[in-house]
């Protein structure tokens, strides 16, 4: 579904290179784990796949097309397939919680009846209803990681990107969390976090993929967080 | 989708209260600065036609002048491409009018009585289109003079070299005000745009990590753009009209000093009877400019 082809990402001419020569295949309804230091290349694998940055060397597939061909309504058009999760939320500050989903809903064209019907059953799997009309700002950081993964998913996108989802997280919201992504793995959504919580890596038990120095290093199905 | 656009405009104006509230002070004063560069443009322009109106060039004719040798100068005057009227002042009208401006200095008085004629001459009052042209007129007339037996034989004197330093002096600030003006508009034409695009972009600046959670959302430029040039928009119209409701009770408070001032310029007057002209420059100015600087500093975040 996912392949990434011999993919490297130089940021400046003459540093080291941020990822190096990738070569990574993910199946449909897979949970991957990406693990790695802090500068291993883990969010900047994730970055290419959205497109945010183009990859210096290499390919990136998603289903049979090339990410580095789409042209501009193409891009958007992925972007709306794949739900992203960031360390620090990104909600939009000025919107509420059902503004904030509504957004994801609206950028993809649906009417305002659908907007009306899914946005609070999106809410309800994610368990944060009563908090339909806050702001961001009134939230708590595992609400608004909640109100993020809600977001995300209202499009049913075929892949969800997590980068360090639980990275500002207290253990109990990690938890929290972590059995929310597992369970829209469950429903058959991909998903790919980059993380290097040892704990949550161990609680998910499925396929680790570990970085070090912009390389995989070991690509184990059912691994366990080893650096 | 442009319902959406405009509701999530509406929307974001009244909730980012202080940055809308900066930006509409900000945009506030430009248009102020432009409504003053209007109406001081049209005060200038009133004023120095004041002055041009009272400069004239005088021929004066003999006293022996007959009407019908007054009347062919004045259709030969009037066909001159530089003149723009001619007025024929009689010799009693020359009187009346010598009596008037004398009538507290009692010796010319006795002297003028002691004469027993009108010793006044019929004379013709020349205004020309522009102050640089009176020069040509005078030296049409001068050769007329000059011309035994012709129409301009019976002139007796024209006033133009009298007055030539002062008309000199006047066409040279007439045309240095205009360009002034021209100048001192543009620079602050210019400063307020610049100060209005900076402001807005500051505010636009404020939601850059909004812009770029929706490019990863996957929303489309204008889906992204259109809510900050609603916004934009949004600020110019209500400063437009802030400008506007304070300037009807400042012009009407400045109106008789400025017309005292002035001469034949009323500050109120003007803007009531420009009023329509006034509100679409004024608006118009407001939202184009929001609209503009909002598209423009929307653009730097975009990822194409």
């Amino acid at each position: 579904m996912i392949y990434y082809d011999k993919v490297s990402k130089v940021y400046l001419n003459g540093a080291p290179a941020a990822v190096h020569d990738v070569t990574l295949n993910i199946e449909p309804s897979e949970f991957v784990s990406l693990v790695g230091h802090s500068g291993a290349g883990k969010t900047t694998l994730l970055k290419m796949l959205f497109a945010e940055i183009q990859p210096s060397a290499g390919a990136i597939y998603f289903g049979s097309r090339d990410i580095g061909t789409l042209r501009n309504g193409e891009l958007l058009e992925l972007r709306r397939n794949i739900g992203t999760i960031f360390q620090d939320f990104r909600l939009l500050a000025t919107k509420n919680v059902y503004e904030n989903i509504a957004f994801a809903l609206e950028v993809a064209g649906r009417s305002d009846e659908d907007i009306q019907a899914d946005v609070p059953h999106v809410l309800d799997l994610v368990g944060i209803s009563e908090k339909i009309w806050s702001f961001p700002r009134e939230l708590s950081g595992g609400e608004q990681q909640r109100v993020a993964i809600a977001r995300a998913i209202v499009n049913q996108p075929d892949v969800l990107i997590a980068d360090e989802p639980t990275g500002n997280l207290d253990p109990i919201n990690t938890h929290d969390v972590v059995e929310i992504l597992k369970k829209i793995n469950d429903l058959g959504t991909t998903v790919i976090m980059a993380t290097h919580n040892k704990h949550v890596v161990d609680e998910i038990g499925r396929r680790v993929v570990v970085m070090e120095n912009g390389s995989i290093v070991r690509d184990d199905k059912q691994g366990k967080y080893a650096l | 989708m442009i319902k959406r656009v405009g509701r999530y405009g509406l929307i974001g104006f009244i909730r980012n209260g202080f940055i809308s509230l900066a930006a509409v002070l900000v945009m506030t004063i430009t248009l102020f600065v432009f409504a003053f560069l209007l109406i001081g443009s049209a005060a200038l322009h009133a004023t120095l036609q004041t002055l041009t109106d009272k400069v004239d060039v005088t021929v004066y004719f003999t006293t022996d002048a007959t009407d019908q040798q007054i009347q062919d100068m004045q259709k030969a005057l009037q066909a001159l491409p530089q003149v723009a009227s001619v007025d024929y002042v009689s010799r009693d009208q020359a009187l009346a009018a010598f009596r008037d401006r004398h009538k507290s200095d009692q010796l010319t008085m006795q002297a003028l009585d002691a004469l027993g004629e009108n010793p006044l001459g019929a004379s013709l009052e020349i205004r020309a289109k522009q102050t640089s042209q009176y020069e040509t007129i005078s030296k049409y007339l001068t050769d007329q003079q000059a011309q035994a037996g012709g129409p301009g034989s019976v002139i007796d004197k024209v006033n133009f070299y009298q007055n030539k330093t002062a008309i000199d002096r006047l066409t040279n600030i007439i045309q240095t005000s205009n360009k002034l003006g021209a100048a001192i508009a543009a620079i602050l034409g210019i400063a307020s745009l610049l100060i209005v695009f900076n402001t807005i972009r500051l505010a636009i600046y404020t939601a850059r990590d909004e812009i770029g959670v929706m490019n990863v959302v996957g929303a489309s430029h204008w889906y992204v753009r259109g809510p900050f040039m609603v916004s934009g928009i949004l600020y110019g119209a209500v400063s437009g009209i802030i400008v506007l409701l304070v300037l009807y009770p400042f012009t009407a408070w400045l109106g008789p000093s400025s017309e005292q001032f002035l001469g034949a310029f009323n500050v109120f007057d003007f803007f009531v009877s420009n009023f329509a002209l006034m509100f679409f420059a004024i608006m118009g100015s407001g939202v184009v400019l929001g609209a503009i600087s909002s598209y423009l500093a929307v653009r730097r975040y975009l990822q194409s």
